[in-house]
């Protein structure tokens, strides 16, 4: 049996610059002992052990090695993007670290240390209360992994990506690195060569999820790197919704993680993922999710960013069948020392395809966010749509916003909007709200929730009242 | 019995002296007007009470039941029992009506405590029937692309669902418009009582047609030039504020 010894890391680590959040419900640890380890530093040795560990295919390890050298060539994508990406010491970080690599169907059989850890985060009640099935991912291995009987009986497949590999390569293999690949970009590359965990989603043709699905990450161990890589399947006319959540204790070293998500809506099906990020403010978050959307399919990200350093996100549909609709609803809120560089991307690719960003961007202290979306509707195609409309909402007066959207449509039978605002909350507006008997944090709040309410209306139940929460530890901790 | 007392009060912005010495008791159940030309200081007076940060008290102070309220955030003299009604309200998108007033109220209950929603609902449509407001209004986000006479109503409909001790009433520009003030005269006449005290602010005196005021106060550049009751609203009606200018100071800029 592990001992279980907690770490409780104070409140503000006053080496970290990076300060602001109120990360109290997720700032703890647990002293793990890793049955597997890659060390520290990354090489085709990293990478090996992380293959044979999983005792994977030959194939994969290739995929993988291959995919190292794409990284190790590519630059990293600092001149467009920050100068903080060259603060990542990728020889400091650990790739793998696990207890085990398969993870347990019941609460009961999960390690002592880790399930305390998914109870104080609430998962288990969340499942039992709403969800069709839970993936709790603790470093770099789900820890927990299981489905409601009723919804495996329809054939829906829901396991992490190592158990996905080994037991349905011939689905996985034909998907796998098709939406999203390796050399997509530098992070995208580093996925590649070093994933573990994720999920993978199948859902049979026709057969509508009614519940959500949820993988819920953690990070566990200082200097880490969670890599993991989700793959989601929904055959013809099927319907699936997933959410993400995760967190992470502040260190005072950084974090990485990295993912890769790709889905597939095949003919007429549906997926809508939901991501509420809520990473400790030491965590580089540079994930690449898009998704390909056959005909008459429909994919919808819907993206709330409220942690991390740096978050680089900019979920995609690939709008390949007619009539396919593409949706990204994007709330990112950047505290001090937070950089939300976040947007979306929209690639039309047949006729009367239509797509929908709206993205709200909130900016706090000297916190800063970005949009940045592509748009490309090419000259051939009839009938396409887009609409953007990106609202910015500053706080203070050294908050700071950019948006630099990307719209290129050419030919003259599209339709074309774009609307992009930004936003101050007045001192006048604070104190009309204090007269009221609201305090300044209550007051910010309030503006903020008003700012992001009609979109985050359209978000499930459960996510919106837990949007609001964590909007209201933020400005709690902004003033005074 | 709950008093406000504002004593000697001089109030700057910046380093420009605009009230020069206000001293005024209003009991609760009493409605005090203060009439005065533009640029006499009537709004400063109402925003340096309820702790507008652009406003310095210099001198004096300014008692809630014997208490000074001076040093307390704006958001503690409102819960204190301080109510302001805003000549410009500011707008708040996104965020309705009600759930505006449900935040208030929330924000009065101690900590921990959950406001019961049916509760609320019940108390909020009460006071929109006896305001005569229809139910859709506060579905609206506050003060959104409202008309001067709708922003009016929403300062009401607040005044009603706070309760507070003390009402600061500042009407000083909006007086123009017959809808708006007839909307502010109804809505004080139905929640004038025993247990609110008010401070009635107007430029003009058309508006003490409707509201029939327990004492009237002249303030001319900054300071209080005469006080007496209903009576002295209809003399200066006659004579106008040029009558106490010319026997006072200079009217401030």
């Amino acid at each position: 049996m592990n001992s279980i010894t907690e770490t409780l890391l104070p409140p503000a680590e006053e080496a970290n610059p990076v300060g602001g959040i109120d990360q109290s419900a997720g700032n703890f640890s647990y002293d793990v002992k890793y049955a597997f380890d890659a060390g520290t530093g990354l090489s085709d040795k990293t990478v090996e052990f992380i293959s044979e560990t999983k005792k994977e295919a030959p194939w994969i390890r290739e995929f993988r090695l291959n995919a190292l050298k794409t990284f190790l060539a590519k630059p990293m994508p600092t001149h467009w993007a920050t100068k903080d990406l060259d603060n990542i010491h990728f020889d400091k970080i650990r790739y793998y670290l696990s207890s085990g690599q398969k993870p347990k169907r019941t609460w009961e059989e999960v390690p002592d240390d880790i399930k305390r850890t998914f109870e104080r985060l609430g998962i288990p009640e969340q499942e039992r209360k709403f969800l069709a099935g839970v993936e709790a991912q603790f470093d770099s291995e789900a820890a927990y992994s299981n489905i409601k009987e009723t919804v495996s009986k329809q054939g829906v497949i829901f396991v992490n990506s190592t158990e996905g590999l080994r037991e349905h390569p011939e689905i996985f293999r034909k998907w796998f690195g098709k939406v999203i690949p390796t050399g997509d970009n530098k992070f995208s590359a580093l996925n590649s060569a070093v994933f573990s965990g994720g999920s993978f989603i199948y859902v049979p043709p026709g057969v509508k999820v009614s519940h959500p699905l949820q993988a819920y990450f953690r990070i566990n161990a200082e200097n880490f790197g969670q890599f993991e890589r989700t793959l989601i399947i929904a055959d013809e006319g099927a319907e699936v919704t997933y959410m993400e959540g995760c967190t992470a204790p502040k260190f005072s070293t950084s974090t990485l993680h990295s993912a890769v998500v790709e889905l597939v809506a095949l003919k007429g099906a549906k997926i809508q993922y939901i991501t509420v990020q809520n990473w400790a403010a030491n965590v580089f978050n540079l994930v690449t999710k898009r998704g390909l959307a056959h005909e008459e399919a429909e994919i919808k990200w819907i993206d709330c960013n409220i942690g991390s350093r740096l978050t680089m996100k900019y979920p995609g549909v690939v709008l390949k069948g007619r009539k396919a609709r593409g949706e990204v609803l994007s709330i990112a809120l950047a505290n001090d020392g937070q950089h939300q560089d976040t947007g979306a991307k929209m690639i039309h690719a047949a006729d009367e395809t239509t797509s929908n960003i709206i993205a709200k961007s909130i900016s706090v202290g000297q916190g800063r966010s970005t949009y940045r979306g592509i748009v490309h509707i090419p000259r051939h195609l009839k009938g396409c749509k887009n609409n953007t409309e990106c609202d910015a909402l500053l706080i203070n007066s050294s908050s700071r916003t950019d948006t630099y959207p990307a719209i290129t449509v050419r030919g003259d039978r599209h339709s074309v909007q774009h609307e992009a605002s930004v936003s101050k909350v007045s001192e006048e507006q604070i104190f009309y709200m204090q007269q009221r008997g609201l305090t300044e944090a209550q007051a910010m709040s309030l503006s903020v929730n008003g700012f992001v309410n009609e979109l985050a209306r359209q978000f499930p139940m459960e996510y919106s009242v837990e949007l609001k929460r964590l909007i209201d530890l933020q400005m709690e901790g902004s003033v005074g | 019995m709950s008093q406000l007392e504002i004593k000697d009060l001089h109030v700057a912005i910046g380093d420009k002296a605009i009230v020069k010495g206000v001293t005024l008791t209003i009991r609760k159940g009493e409605v005090h007007a203060v009439m005065g030309p533009n640029g006499a200081g009537k709004s400063t007076l109402a925003k340096a009470i309820a702790g507008h940060p652009d406003y310095t008290i210099t001198s004096g102070d300014v008692l809630l039941d014997g208490r000074s309220i001076l040093e307390m955030e704006p958001d503690e003299r409102a819960r204190a029992g301080l109510f302001l009604a805003f000549q410009y309200p500011s707008e708040i998108p996104g965020v309705s009506i009600a759930n505006f007033l449900r935040a208030a109220r929330q924000a009065r209950l101690a900590e921990g405590e959950e406001i019961d929603a049916t509760d609320y609902y019940k108390r909020l449509y009460q006071k929109m029937d006896l305001l005569k407001i229809d139910r859709k209004f506060t579905s609206r986000s506050v003060n959104e692309g409202f008309s001067g006479g709708e922003k009016k109503r929403c300062e009401i409909l607040q005044l009603a669902m706070i309760e507070p001790l003390f009402a600061l009433m500042d009407e000083t520009d909006s007086g123009l418009d017959v809808d708006a003030m007839k909307i502010v005269s109804e809505g004080v006449n139905q929640l004038r009582g025993p247990g609110l005290g008010i401070l009635l602010i107007t430029h003009y005196q058309r508006l003490l047609n409707y509201i029939v005021p327990d004492f009237v106060h002249v303030m001319v550049d900054g300071r209080i030039v005469k006080s007496g009751d209903k009576s002295l609203a209809l003399e200066l009606d006659a004579k106008g504020y040029d009558f106490w200018v010319k026997k006072g100071e200079p009217v401030a800029k």
